[in-house]
């Protein structure tokens, strides 16, 4: 037999032993849904699609679904607007204050998110933007921007600039230019930053649990609110589709980027 | 025009929002914490002094609360750099193939929101949960465990959540060495576990500990995880926060909590950073 690795018996033991204990939890959700039961259980007696079903005269659920898409969707694209001069002026100047206002605005990741929520719920309830979903893209895009910054950046230094003297000696526009020539060279950065920040926005809770009202709730925020209140079927298939959809994501993403570059960020 | 111009302005919109959005709720929670509160009377406006911090100094609830927070973020962070360490070397070792099969299977679970990682748990260990009914019905045990509601329960969960961010940077800093340096070691007549603890454990030793800083900072300020395993007796600075916003509506000792949390957890990062950097001077230059 052809030795995959160089790895002994006890680390290949190890290595099932380490994903086991991360899958898991997962698939226990994923069983638990599909029982056929009224209470939790697994599904001993046969597969059921009962709680699937119920999803559907739940729309406090799929409302808080489209919410979250809405929400993770205006501050993803607003935080990579935000982002691109950012890491243009960043990768392609030096001023002074350079490092300071890149530190700026890295800053939000060390900053837990209990806090931000205490903050922000005090700052929108001053403003009168409490539970309006300005208020909650502007909080939002505090703290993606981060995530959509660092990729985009590592795009913008790694590029070609020469593509740019070439497309200007021609006589192109600096306009031009820069939508013809510096945007499609950074697309896939700036991309992955933009898919990274959808997916931290969308999964946000404890920020979010401060400042989301009855008519500005996201999914997670509404899963909380009912797993505080009870533990039944009902949140395990809603959590089910939402690690199906996942599933599926990072299958194209992991094609389309790499998994682990999207997330360690090369 | 000058040359300084076009960076600020190419940074401009973004640091107006950042200021306006960050610095200035900041400044206000900062100076919310100051503020006196009446039960009757609710905030007190032109009411300041150090009570609620002296409130959170002085008061044993306040002490356990903070000893379990960095008790759970201590244990997580040993436990994930005990098992996170040494699963990232496996992993360097396999071919490509499975490397990336396994790496998809570690990565994944970070783009699944926290709250149905933790949903998992309680569906695992709770009174009628999996493991309490797998053990029953094998005869196993004659009660249910109780796991729910333990400390212990919290810190499996978070290492579950946090363990994957472990691996991540040990992996990174292993990618960087020279595996001859290994064989090297070998052929000179190392054994194995010689080999590892005086060759390879030195040189990813800064991955661990750049990945234990990202663990231990997010078990410190963890909300979820422990709202849902901990209930409500079993808090943590986090919940803590939350409870006094939005259960006793004490804002201004909420936001004491919440600043005397952020002030912990930039020290925390900021020294260990420090000696980190002194100690690995040379590696990083």
């Amino acid at each position: 037999m052809k030795r995959f690795d160089k790895n002994g018996s006890l680390a290949l033991g190890f290595n099932l032993v380490f994903l086991v204990f991360l899958i898991a939890p997962l698939v226990v959700v994923c069983l638990v849904a599909f029982t056929d039961k009224g209470y939790l259980s697994l599904p001993r007696d046969g597969l059921s699609l009962r709680w699937f079903v119920e999803i559907l005269d739940h729309p406090e659920f799929i409302d808080a679904f489209w919410f979250s898409v809405y929400l993770a969707f205006g501050s993803a694209t607003l935080a990579v607007m935000l982002a691109i001069p950012a890491a243009i002026a960043t990768a392609r100047y030096k001023f002074p204050g350079r490092g300071l206002v890149m530190a700026f605005f890295m800053s939000p990741l060390m900053v837990p998110h209990v806090v931000l929520g205490v903050a922000f719920l005090g700052y929108l309830s001053k403003l009168g933007w409490s539970g309006t979903y300005i208020g909650l893209v502007a909080c939002h895009i505090i703290l993606i921007m981060p995530y959509a910054l660092r990729l985009v950046l590592a795009s913008v230094t790694g590029m070609d600039r020469d593509a740019e003297a070439a497309a200007r000696s021609l006589g192109a526009t600096k306009w031009v230019t820069f939508r013809r020539v510096t945007v499609p060279l950074i697309l896939p950065g700036v991309t992955g930053g933009w898919v990274l920040a959808f997916i931290t926005s969308f999964d946000e809770l404890t920020m979010t649990l401060f400042i989301a009202s009855p008519s500005s709730t996201t999914l997670p925020v509404r899963m909380y609110q009912h797993i505080t209140e009870t533990i039944d079927p009902l949140i395990a298939s809603v959590s089910a589709v939402i690690i199906f959809i996942t599933i599926i994501m990072m299958m194209i993403l992991d094609r389309i980027f790499g998994l682990d570059k999207l997330l360690v960020g090369k | 025009m000058n040359k300084w111009l076009p960076p600020y302005l190419l940074n401009g919109p973004a640091l107006v929002i950042f200021t306006v959005m960050l610095v200035v709720p900041m400044v206000m929670t900062l100076i919310l914490s100051f503020n006196s509160f009446d039960f009757y009377g609710g905030i007190q406006a032109d009411d300041y002094g150090w009570h609620n911090y002296l409130e959170v100094v002085k008061d044993s609830y306040f002490h356990e609360i903070f000893a379990r927070t960095y008790g759970i973020a201590v244990a997580v962070t040993l436990i994930c750099a005990l098992i996170g360490a040494p699963e990232a070397y496996i992993l360097n070792r396999m071919s490509k193939t499975w490397r990336s099969v396994c790496l998809l299977a570690i990565l994944g679970p970070l783009l699944i929101s926290v709250i149905v990682r933790t949903l998992g748990w309680a569906l695992l260990i709770g009174n009628n949960g999996v493991i309490n009914e797998m053990l029953l019905g094998i005869g196993l045990i004659e009660t249910p465990l109780k796991m729910m509601f333990t400390t212990g329960g919290i810190v499996v969960a978070l290492v579950h959540v946090l363990v994957p961010f472990m691996v991540l940077s040990v992996w990174t800093t292993l990618q960087k060495l020279d595996p001859q340096v290994e064989s090297a070691a070998l052929s000179l007549g190392a054994s194995h576990f010689v080999t590892l603890r005086r060759v390879v454990l030195p040189q990813v030793m800064p991955g661990v500990l750049a990945g234990s800083l990202i663990v231990f900072a997010l078990t410190a300020s963890a909300f979820a995880t422990p709202a849902i395993l901990g209930g409500r007796r079993l808090k943590v600075v986090a919940t803590t926060a939350y409870d006094e916003y939005l259960n006793t509506l004490n804002w201004p000792l909420g936001a004491a909590i919440a600043v005397i949390l952020l002030i912990a957890n930039v020290v925390v990062v900021m020294s260990y950073n420090r000696y980190v950097e002194r100690k690995y001077a040379a590696v990083f230059d």
